[in-house]
């Protein structure tokens, strides 16, 4: 028996209410060009022959060894303990949808309001909502927090902020009535500047300056930033960025072609009503004894409907425990361990790629924590030549900046142990 | 000074010379239970009449509030912020939202507190 909730008799029902004849007839406003007559699906296969399909596929993949990996731009190679899938692993929290009822386990509430507080204190935020997505959709999000709290509509993205993170801005502006629009002058228009520290290249930005900048203006600043590398420079609370976001995918969880990853979002206390999705609070019940409740759900859209900040209600709450339970395992040394090693080699690997041969620095005057900018000759059939010799070099960031081009930026984490950066350079020195 | 007008939504407005007092009523407050948050706009925002100028928050529900008026913001009850209860407490007086400079007359459509009181018993909350 097909499984279909629907009679064929509730759908005719259905159909007479609306008025009209056939399925075919509530499909008429898309494009006969754009529609599919038969979808032409293969036999269905049995397990066996299904995973020597899929293998097959996933032998197609090349795989590069995380300690010959030098690319980052948003996503990066770092070591995850075996504490991560441990705790992940559970089946109190191993599921597919994101507890959002009010009725949730205090284990799970729990463990949410661990993150929250986790991402607080690294970004010396006051408070932090269960995460988001990822780092894109977390800039869009705070964008829209601005709009509605300046009453503005124009966002600054200012300097190398990430490509994609601002398509994704645009998709979310439009229909908004938002612009976005680059540059580092604020306006009276200008609802919030976004800037991202480090950017997009690697290479500090004035993070003060930019959100004093804003402030003057008076638009919000929004603080983009990598949460290892808080470990060793001032957070966004520090230098008074009004909200702060990122991409948590280096707190313990794995490339995974692109996700899912996790979003983190968090702001000062006034911005509170403002902030999107689930938040999660610390409270105690009537014998007096500590529990966890979901907190401040009259910002949220199924009470505030069309009038929510955000369409939000949802979050990547397995990725945010993966990324809890990393931030708990490593502790405050840990983190600073391993933004130190990665800065250590990431420079060391800096000054020996300048010495290759019309190899220079882009921007040689600015600093950089883990991964720099070099202009690199014929950078195309280097990164090749690399791949040829099972490397994967840096990334070439020509493609979405015209200006950039031979331009590649080189990443170094825990992970690129001494042997591989010798490796690295001997193959670009043949 | 004139006598406190009302509307539907259960806004009240008080006129002296040009300046209109705005708040929601002591029906409103009851219904709402104790109110914890009021989002309000900045002084200086004009406002069309019936526009939604902000929200008010109780543990019981998040309710938009409507200009009674057009006009623009001269201002903003800066103690809500912290004492969201006065709301409820003294909703016609330190519990006031909004001081509106009325643009035009006042609407012809706002109930003195004889309708008011029957259009709320009417509504039955």
């Amino acid at each position: 028996m097909p499984y279909l909730v629907h009679t064929e008799h509730d759908r005719e029902e259905m159909l007479a209410a609306l008025g009209v004849e056939s399925m075919e007839d509530l499909l008429i406003d898309i494009p006969t060009s754009l529609r599919v007559d038969r979808l032409n699906l293969p036999d269905g296969l049995s397990e066996l022959e299904t995973m020597a399909e899929m293998h097959g596929l996933a032998d197609r993949n090349r795989v590069f060894p995380d300690r010959l990996t030098f690319r980052g731009g948003g996503v990066y190679r770092r070591f995850i303990p075996t504490a991560v899938a441990a705790v992940t692993g559970k089946p109190e929290f191993y599921t597919a949808y994101t507890p959002y009822q009010p009725e949730a386990s205090q284990g799970t509430l729990q463990a949410i309001f661990e993150f929250q507080t986790l991402i607080a204190e690294l970004t010396a935020m006051d408070v932090a909502n269960a995460s988001l997505y990822d780092g894109a959709t977390a800039v869009a999000e705070a964008s829209m927090m601005a709009r509605v709290q300046t009453g503005r509509d124009e966002i600054l993205v200012a300097g190398y902020v990430h490509p994609e993170y601002v398509e994704v801005l645009r998709t979310f502006s439009e229909g908004r009535g938002m612009k976005v629009r680059r540059g580092d002058e604020p306006n009276p228009r200008t609802a919030a500047v976004v800037f991202q520290q480090p950017d997009f290249l690697g290479l500090l930005v004035d993070a003060r300056g930019l959100t004093e900048r804003a402030h003057a203006a008076g638009a919000l600043a929004i603080a983009c930033v990598d949460p290892i590398s808080l470990a060793i420079i001032a957070p966004p609370g520090e230098y008074g960025a009004d909200i702060a976001v990122g991409e948590g995918q280096q707190l313990g969880l794995s490339p995974s072609f692109g996700g899912p990853h996790v979003g983190f979002i968090a702001c000062s206390k006034d911005l509170v009503r403002r902030l999107p999705g689930r938040l999660i609070g610390s409270s105690h019940d009537s014998l007096g004894r500590r529990g966890f409740v979901l907190t401040l759900t009259a910002r949220e859209q199924h009470i505030r409907r069309e009038k929510a900040t955000s369409n939000i209600c949802t979050n990547h709450s397995l990725c945010a425990l993966a990324a809890s339970v990393y931030m708990t395992y490593m502790g405050e040394a840990g983190l600073r361990d391993v933004a130190d090693v990665s800065f250590r080699r990431a420079h060391s690997l800096a000054e020996r790629l300048g010495k290759l041969p019309g190899w220079q620095p882009l921007f040689p005057e600015r600093q950089f924590l883990n991964e720099f900018p070099m202009i690199v000759p014929k950078s195309r059939q280097v990164m090749r030549r690399l791949s040829r010799k099972g490397i994967l070099g840096g990334l070439e960031v020509g493609r979405w900046f015209r200006e950039l081009k031979d331009v590649v930026t080189f990443t170094c984490t825990e992970v690129n142990d001494p042997a591989a950066i010798d490796q690295l350079v001997e193959a670009l020195s043949a | 000074m004139a006598e406190r007008r009302y509307t539907k939504t259960h806004e009240w407005v008080l006129l002296d010379g040009k300046t209109a007092t705005i708040g929601i009523t002591d029906f409103a407050q009851a219904q709402l239970g104790d109110v914890v948050f009021l989002d309000l706009p900045s002084p200086g925002r004009k406002l069309a009449k019936g526009e939604s100028f902000g929200v008010v928050e109780s543990v019981k529900a998040a309710s938009d509030l409507y200009a009674p008026i057009a006009g623009t913001i001269a201002a903003v009850n800066e103690k809500l912020g912290s004492n969201p209860e006065l709301v409820n407490s003294d909703p016609y007086g330190e519990g006031w939202l909004l001081k509106v400079e009325l643009a035009g007359d006042l609407p012809g459509d706002l109930m003195d507190e004889a309708q008011y009181k029957e259009a709320a018993g009417a509504s039955g909350h």
